[in-house]
């Protein structure tokens, strides 16, 4: 079983739709005492750090995700913001992340693109898994991955990138700490590439 | 290295889709989700749905159809028409569109494009400018309403007005090319794309693949997208909703880099 975190983020109906597709039991929640069951999370994202960081607020359920995460090992996946949020701080904003993979959330400096890269960078662009991960089984790199963003993760450990994508510099894409999984990309708007994402996740 | 976007553009009309030649004649060509799903199997980069009904009759979006159309879609969805407030951007965004394209609403007010960036991020706020030339000398112009209101703007100027609010994309839409499909206007593009750093796409005039093409080598990285030749085929233009496969796309994309 899988839980999507309802907090309010508009990508979490496109994610369900892909498991109720799969045939793979999923559920929506942000009610303390199911999340609490949860053996496996989906953080989804779309939008701005901070709001997102308050509507967690709102709904009291950071220190349940803290326990579930730290303690408990339950593996969690973030997606876009959902990955931003895993780290420290975000230049976007001033609100504190969940800080369960060490790194700070930047925005991208156009002055150091050697050619003239468009912000947000938004499209399809390949992610180039750097480490063997079977989250990536059956994925065609060079069909690649919708993203939609202005800030990217930047890792304070080498070792957690999982994945980098070129967009002016290389960033990490995918970033994996442990239990803790991030995807800056959109795998609920990335077609089939996508769907093997969510499938692989559901089985690891 | 991030691809350039080749973006079906799909107008809503009575509930049904249709297509317009120079934002007049609207001609049914089929189903919201019908289209949607052959769109899914086609593996589209991305779709814009725009309510053309929606700031004529002076009403909100169509929540329901949204709500639709985003859990259909498994690829990225602009959604316009209608949006005047900030709360509509919110609700659209929930509902699992990724950007929400304004018009109307932000030649009306311009600070509404900072206020609902804020709200849901820059990246999803889509500004969609209608050109037509106009007067003696043929200059560019912004109309709104589907082509009816003059707004005395002028395109250059407020592409980077909105940019400064914080619009994260311009759609370019040529009045003066909708369903003519001779072309995009070259010189429009131009003159936006130099004038501001955040992404565009273009709408207005593709007739076929080559066009998109031509595009594609002039400009590099762009949103192109088209109506009519994602709807009909042949020179009847018998309706029929296509896109160009990963191979064709490939060899598409291979003449630009």
């Amino acid at each position: 079983m899988i839980t999507l975190i309802n907090y309010g983020s508009g990508n979490i109906h496109a994610i369900a739709n892909i498991y109720k597709r799969l045939n793979i039991p999923y559920i929506l929640s942000s009610d303390i005492s199911t999340l609490k069951k949860a053996e496996k999370l989906i953080l989804p994202g779309v939008g701005d750090f901070d709001e997102t960081m308050k509507l967690f607020r709102k709904l009291d359920i950071k220190d349940t995700l803290d326990e579930l995460v730290l303690i408990k090992k339950v593996p969690i996946l973030g997606v876009c913001v959902g990955m931003q949020i895993l780290g420290n701080l975000s230049e976007e904003g001033t609100e504190n992340g969940f800080g369960w993979i060490d790194g700070e959330v930047k925005k991208f400096d156009v002055t150091k693109f050697m050619h003239k890269p468009h912000l947000p960078h938004m499209g399809w662009n390949e992610v180039d898994p750097i480490k063997k991960s079977p989250l990536f089984d059956q994925v065609i790199s060079e069909n690649g991955f919708y993203f939609l963003h202005s800030y990217y993760f930047s890792c304070n450990n080498e070792s957690d990138i999982l994945a980098k994508t070129n967009y002016g510099i290389e960033f990490a894409s995918a970033i994996n700490h442990n239990n803790v999984f991030g995807f800056q990309f959109h795998p609920e708007k990335s077609h089939q590439n996508g769907i093997e994402i969510f499938r692989n996740y559901a089985n690891l | 290295m991030l691809k350039p976007r080749i973006i079906p553009c799909l107008l809503v009309h009575n509930k049904g889709l249709v297509k317009t030649v120079n934002f007049k004649d609207p001609k049914y060509v089929g189903d919201p989700l019908n289209a949607v799903k052959i769109f899914n199997e086609k593996e589209v980069d991305e779709l814009m749905v725009l309510d053309i009904d929606a700031s004529a009759e002076n009403r909100g979006p169509d929540f329901t159809l949204i709500k639709n159309l985003a859990a259909e879609c498994r690829m990225p969805l602009c959604y316009g028409g209608g949006v005047n407030s900030i709360d509509q951007a919110i609700q659209i965004i929930n509902l699992g569109a990724e950007k929400v394209a304004l018009s109307n609403a932000i030649v009306n007010n311009p600070q509404l494009i900072n206020h609902i960036a804020k709200a849901v991020g820059t990246q999803s706020v889509v500004a969609v400018l209608d050109i037509k030339k106009t007067g003696f000398l043929k200059k560019y112009e912004i109309f709104t309403i589907n082509g009816t209101k003059a707004t005395g703007l002028k395109p250059v100027d407020f592409a980077k007005q909105v940019e400064e609010l914080g619009a994260g994309e311009i759609v370019i839409n040529s009045i003066d090319k909708d369903g003519l499909m001779t072309g995009y206007d070259i010189e429009l593009i131009s003159k936006i794309r130099e004038a501001v750093n955040i992404p565009i796409s273009v709408l207005g005039g593709a007739g076929s693949i080559e066009d998109i093409s031509d595009l594609i080598k002039k400009f590099g990285v762009i949103g192109a997208a088209a109506g009519s030749i994602f709807v009909f085929k042949g020179k009847y233009k018998a309706v029929l909703i296509n896109y160009p496969n990963r191979a064709e796309k490939a060899e598409l994309l291979k003449k630009f880099y």
